[in-house]
């Protein structure tokens, strides 16, 4: 009885993955060039960082084609970094054009946003075309690969990134951080809110 | 307990689980919604800004479907937040509701709802503010209605006639842009059957 029990319960389980899909209304500006991976797990690194630490600082080449340090931004502006784990895949290419209309809530706040992929900036430039004119730089972590994802603890056995977002303040100190079920996009709420959380 | 007992018993509690899974108000839908029959059956919630209860003609509380809408034709638009073709869009469907609106005669045949998939609350009133929508928008936080709909990529559009009776039909259903409000409320009128109507 107790063996039938256990192998019905791993069905059960099993069904759940099997039924499982990532449910997502990826927008027709991409067409039919969104790749789906399909549900991945949820997480898949552990945090090199933690609210209150300094935040490690990195420098990487941006789509504008300039390098972008993350301590050029001391003492000047607060500083989101939202990693999202590989272009042309569906929850990504919403994310952004998301906090693309939201500029204003982050310089009500003094805040500049950094978009950062393990994609290279050809990949980065087709892709972020689709979206638009995005308001805030654009980053390449590709080479070496994933290098300040794995500083930060969020490079995922696949090479991919996690989806993630660090909020960072003036003094370079984190005092936010969320990662999220890669299969699903981080509400605007908890971003915003941290954001608010930093002060004007 | 024999085999064949295990067996069942393993069948069983396997095609239970499926049975609470697919037991729910609206079903999901593999396949895009196509014009011709009914839509899923669904309930909104009343709006509480009355400005928009006042739009949809509803004068109760609680929640209400969309053939309760006072209104021949009911147009909803299936969006995201985070949709670039729906931010790109907005302006044109904002531009529809006012070509409807400022003709007497379509103000009380032709209604708009917009429905954000996948956006919670606080999203959909970004969104609305961004573009300063004017119609009502609901959240379906949790893509309840974008499953019953058919998993469609956004914006996606719907046309539905209501009928006297307070029966309704899908008249139109697709995805992409309105491509030109004013091409758009003609192909509604002639769709819908309103055009006909109104010759002798």
């Amino acid at each position: 009885m107790k063996r039938s029990l256990s192998v019905a319960l791993a069905l059960v389980v099993l069904s759940v993955f099997v039924c499982a899909s990532s449910v997502f209304p990826v927008s027709e500006a991409f067409k039919k060039n969104i790749y789906d991976p399909g549900v991945l797990k949820p997480t898949d690194s552990v945090l090199k960082v933690k609210v209150g630490d300094l935040a490690p600082d990195f420098a990487l080449p941006s789509l504008s084609g300039e390098g972008i340090s993350l301590s050029q931004y001391r003492g000047k502006n607060n500083v989101v970094l939202s990693f999202v784990p590989a272009a042309w895949t569906p929850v990504c290419s919403d994310q952004w054009p998301g906090y693309n209309i939201v500029e204003d809530i982050f310089k009500k706040y003094d805040a500049i946003l950094l978009g950062i992929t393990v994609d290279n900036l050809p990949t980065l430039h087709a892709w972020t075309n689709q979206m638009g004119k995005l308001w805030f730089p654009v980053l390449s972590d590709f080479w070496p690969h994933g290098a300040v994802a794995d500083k930060y603890g969020v490079l995922r056995s696949d090479g991919t990134a996690e989806r993630a977002l660090f909020v960072i303040d003036k003094k370079g100190i984190i005092r936010f951080i969320k990662v999220n079920d890669i299969n699903q996009r981080p509400k605007l709420e908890e971003l915003v809110k941290a954001i608010e959380g930093l002060g004007e | 307990m024999n085999m064949i007992a295990r067996r069942m018993f393993i069948v069983l509690s396997v095609a239970a689980f499926w049975a609470v899974l697919l037991v729910s108000p609206v079903s999901a839908n593999a396949a895009p919604l196509q014009p011709g029959g009914p839509l899923p059956d669904f309930k909104l919630p009343i709006p509480e800004h009355s400005a928009d209860k006042e739009y949809l003609g509803l004068t109760t509380s609680g929640a209400f479907t969309i053939a309760q809408i006072k209104a021949q034709v009911v147009i909803i638009e299936i969006l995201s937040m985070y949709c670039p073709y729906c931010q790109r869009e907005a302006p044109e469907v904002n531009r529809l509701y006012e070509i409807i609106e400022n003709n007497a005669d379509l103000k009380s045949k032709i209604k708009l709802v917009g429905i954000g998939a996948g956006n919670t609350p606080f999203e959909v009133q970004v969104f609305k503010g961004k573009y300063s929508v004017p119609f009502p928008v609901f959240s379906d936080e949790d893509f309840t209605l974008h499953k019953a709909f058919g998993e469609v990529r956004t914006p996606f559009f719907i046309g539905v006639r209501i009928n006297d009776d307070g029966s309704h039909r899908v008249f139109y259903a697709k995805l992409g842009g309105i491509e030109g409000a004013e091409s758009f409320v003609k192909l509604m009128l002639r769709l819908s059957g309103l055009e006909q109507e109104k010759k002798p």
